[in-house]
C-alpha cells in the first residue's frame, strides 16, 4: 500500500479511530491496538487536562499511537480556535480534528463556522482536519484555507448507516488535492472497504467498534477491511461490464 | 410565539381520551417506525395498551447503545439553600413547613464540594439546587456559587426558581451549563390547585422558562413533570411535546428528561392522585427514548437500587449517586439531615452505585464537559496558564 501522509506525518494505518462510547478505558485501549491505527481522536471535554494521571490519556499511551484531539462541544469558530490552542498546549500536538456541530441532535457540522476556524488555525500552524458535510465545494474552500485533509461524513455520527453520501464522496475524492478521510456513519467493515475502494485515503471509525459485542475483534475486522479496500483500489478494480459486445449493428456499415 | 402559544393546539381532555383509547394495533404501527417518532406517536407509546414493554425496552436499549455507547454519566446534587416562598402542597420545602432554613455561605459550598470529591470520587458534574426564594438565593448568589463550584467541577447545572433571559445569559458567563425546570403539571386548569400562592403560581411564566433559556443560549435544558400529580400519561405527552418544541426551535440546546415521581406513603402528607409503578416508569423511559434518540435520560436516587441497577442498559444516560438532599448534607449529614427535601431511595455509597453500573460492562463517565468550552469562564477562572 502507498503511504499516507498528513501534515508531514506518515500514517501507519489508513484507519483512524475514535475513543468514545467504550465500556471501559481498558477495552478501548485494547480495541485501538487491535485496529493497528496510528491516529486516535479524543474529545477535549472527556479528558481532564488538570489531572496528570487522567485515565483515558493513560490508557492511550500506546507505542506508535498519536493523539488527535477534537473540539467536540464547541458551538462556533471562536470557541473552536480557543479549544484547539488549549489542546496544543496541553497535549503537545499540532494536530486538531476540527468539529463544530452546534446541532445537538444529529451533530451536523456547521460549514460556515468550520471554514472560519480552519482559516485561523491553519494560519496559526495547526494541522487542521475538519469534520464536514460531504460538500464538494466546501472541501475546495477548506483546501484553499489550508486544511491538511478533509473529513466528509458518510452518514450522521453514530448512525452506522454507511456511505449515504456516496455520490458526493465520489466527487470530493475525484477533485481533492488533500487526503480525503471519510468520517462518521461507517457501521460495518464492508462499508469501510467500500469507502477505500472508492478511493478515500482513510476512514475514521468509532461507534461501530465501541458498541460491537466484541470491540477488539471488530477493531481487527476493520483493520483488515481497510487494508483490503485500499489494496483493491491500488490494484485497479476490474470494471463492471454490463454491455454485450457481440455485434455492432449500428456501425457495421462502416466496415463494408 | 412561545411554547405557551404552541401548546394551545392540544387540549388536555382530548389528549387524555386519545391516549386512553389507543389500541394494540396503534402501538404496533408506531413501533414499526423505529426511533425518533413524533409527540403524537409518543402518546400511543405511553397509553395503557399493554404487552409491548419488552419490545420497547429492546428498541430503547439498542438506540441508546448506538447513540451513547456503553457509558453512564454520573453527577451529584448540591443543595445550597432551602428557603422557599412557594406553597407547593406536595413539597418538603413548602414555605409553611416548619423546618430549619439555611443558605450556605461560599465557604460552606466549597466545603461541600470538597466533601463530594473526597474518598477519590472524581465528580466533575454538579447540580446546584435551591428552594425558590430570590431574597435568600437570588441571581447574585447563584453567580457567586457557580464561581465557587467551578474551582472543583467542570459542568455546573442549576435547579432553582425560573429566571429571566438576561439572568441566564449572565450565569452562562460564569460557567453555567444546564438548567432544570420542571413544570410539575402541564394541566393549566389544575396547576393552581397545587401551587396556591407564591411566584410559582404563574403557570405561564414557568412554562415559558425553556424559551428564555434557549434564547439565552443555555447548553442543556432539563424538563420533566412531577409524576403522580395528574394523569401521568397525559402529562408525559405534553412533556414530550415540550421536548420536541425545544429541540426544533432551540437547536443548539440539548434536552434532558428527569422523572421526579410521587409515591404513596404512610401517614400524613401529600398522596399522589395518580400513583405509578416501576413498570409505568420503565414504560416512560423507553417511550422517551423512542421519541428521541439523542434525548438525555436522567434517573435520580429517588428510585430504588434494584430498579436503577436493572435499567442501566434500557435507555438511561445519566444517574446521580451518593445524593444528599439537605444543605450541608455532605460535610455534616447528622447535623443537617432534618433539612432535607425528600429522602432518597437509593442511599448506597457512590462506590456501590459505580460498581453496579460497571457490572453491566459500562464505563462511568465523570467528565463530559470542559470549562474551556466556555471561553469567558475559562479565562475568568485563571486556567489560561496550563
Amino acid at each position: 500500500m502507498k503511504e499516507l501522509t498528513i501534515g508531514g506525518r506518515t500514517m501507519r494505518s489508513r484507519l483512524f479511530v475514535g475513543t468514545g462510547k467504550f465500556a471501559s478505558d481498558e477495552i478501548m485501549a485494547r480495541a485501538v491496538e487491535a485496529t493497528g491505527s496510528g491516529l486516535v481522536t479524543v474529545a477535549l471535554k472527556r479528558i481532564d487536562l488538570r489531572n496528570d494521571d487522567d485515565g483515558m490519556l493513560r490508557a492511550l499511551r500506546i507505542p506508535g499511537v498519536e493523539l488527535l484531539p477534537n473540539t467536540s462541544g464547541v458551538r462556533n469558530a471562536e470557541e473552536a480556535v480557543f479549544a484547539a490552542r488549549l489542546a496544543r498546549e496541553a497535549l503537545g500536538t499540532d494536530f486538531i480534528k476540527l468539529e463544530i456541530h452546534p446541532d445537538q441532535r444529529y451533530l451536523m457540522p456547521d460549514a460556515v463556522e468550520t471554514l472560519k476556524a480552519c482559516e485561523e488555525l491553519a494560519r496559526d500552524g495547526f494541522v487542521v482536519m475538519p469534520y464536514i458535510h460531504a460538500d464538494p465545494v466546501l472541501c475546495k474552500r477548506l483546501e484553499d484555507a489550508g486544511a491538511a485533509c478533509v473529513m466528509p461524513l458518510g452518514a450522521p455520527i453514530g448512525s452506522n448507516k454507511g456511505l449515504a453520501t456516496a455520490e458526493f464522496l465520489r466527487i470530493i475524492i475525484e477533485q481533492s488535492n488533500v487526503p480525503v478521510v471519510v468520517d462518521a456513519g461507517i457501521g460495518t467493515p464492508s462499508q469501510a472497504a467500500a469507502a477505500m475502494e472508492m478511493g478515500a485515503d482513510a476512514v475514521l471509525v468509532n461507534t461501530a467498534i465501541a458498541v460491537a459485542k466484541d470491540p477488539v475483534a471488530m477493531g481487527r475486522a476493520f483493520a483488515m477491511a481497510v487494508e483490503a479496500g485500499r489494496t483493491a483500489y491500488e490494484a485497479g478494480t476490474a470494471p463492471v461490464n454490463e454491455r454485450a459486445s457481440a455485434t455492432s449493428p449500428l456501425t457495421a456499415f462502416l466496415n463494408d | 410565539m412561545t411554547f405557551y402559544d404552541y401548546k394551545q393546539k392540544w387540549d388536555w381532555d382530548k389528549m387524555t381520551a386519545f391516549i386512553e383509547g389507543a389500541t394494540p394495533a396503534d402501538v404496533e404501527r408506531v413501533l414499526a417506525k423505529g426511533v425518533n417518532v413524533g409527540p403524537e406517536d409518543f402518546a400511543v407509546l405511553v397509553s395503557p395498551a399493554s404487552g409491548y414493554l419488552e419490545e420497547m425496552a429492546r428498541m430503547s436499549a439498542e438506540a441508546t447503545r448506538r447513540r451513547f455507547g456503553r457509558t453512564m454519566q454520573i453527577y451529584t446534587p448540591l443543595y445550597i439553600s432551602n428557603f422557599c416562598t412557594n406553597h407547593c402542597i406536595y413539597c418538603g420545602f413548602n414555605c409553611k413547613n416548619n423546618i430549619g432554613r439555611v443558605t450556605l455561605t461560599q465557604e460552606q459550598i466549597a466545603e461541600e464540594a470538597r466533601a463530594i470529591q473526597s474518598g477519590g470520587h472524581p465528580f466533575k458534574h454538579i447540580l446546584l439546587v435551591t428552594g425558590e426564594s430570590p431574597k435568600h438565593a437570588g441571581v447574585d448568589y447563584m453567580a457567586e456559587s457557580i464561581d465557587t463550584v467551578s474551582r472543583y467541577f467542570e459542568q455546573t447545572s442549576i435547579e432553582v426558581q425560573p429566571l429571566d433571559e438576561a439572568d441566564y445569559a449572565r450565569l452562562i458567563e460564569h460557567g453555567l451549563h444546564t438548567v432544570c425546570v420542571y413544570q410539575e403539571t402541564y394541566n393549566e386548569k389544575r396547576y393552581p390547585l397545587y401551587h396556591p400562592a407564591g411566584r410559582k403560581r404563574d403557570y405561564r411564566y414557568r412554562l415559558e422558562t425553556p424559551d428564555r433559556m434557549g434564547a439565552a443560549g443555555i447548553y442543556k435544558v432539563g424538563v420533566g413533570n412531577l409524576i403522580g400529580l395528574e394523569n401521568w400519561r397525559t402529562d408525559a405527552f405534553f412533556t414530550a411535546l415540550h421536548i420536541h418544541y425545544i429541540q426544533n426551535r432551540y437547536w443548539r440546546t440539548k434536552c434532558s428528561i428527569s422523572f421526579p415521581r410521587l409515591r404513596p406513603f404512610v401517614g400524613e402528607g401529600f398522596q399522589p392522585n395518580y400513583p405509578t409503578t416501576e413498570r409505568d416508569l420503565l414504560q416512560l423511559i423507553t417511550a422517551y427514548r423512542l421519541l428521541s434518540e439523542d434525548l438525555e435520560i436522567s434517573l435520580s436516587t429517588r428510585e430504588s437500587p434494584r430498579f436503577r441497577d436493572n435499567v442501566v442498559e434500557l435507555g438511561v444516560t445519566t444517574m446521580s449517586a451518593g445524593s444528599k438532599t439537605a444543605p450541608g448534607g455532605y460535610s455534616d449529614w447528622d447535623k443537617n439531615k432534618e433539612l432535607e427535601q425528600f429522602s432518597v431511595n437509593d442511599d448506597r455509597p457512590v462506590d456501590k452505585v459505580v460498581e453496579a453500573i460497571r457490572a453491566h460492562d459500562f464505563e462511568v463517565v465523570w467528565k463530559d464537559w470542559d470549562l474551556s468550552l466556555n471561553r469567558n469562564t475559562f479565562e475568568a477562572y485563571g486556567h489560561k496558564a496550563l
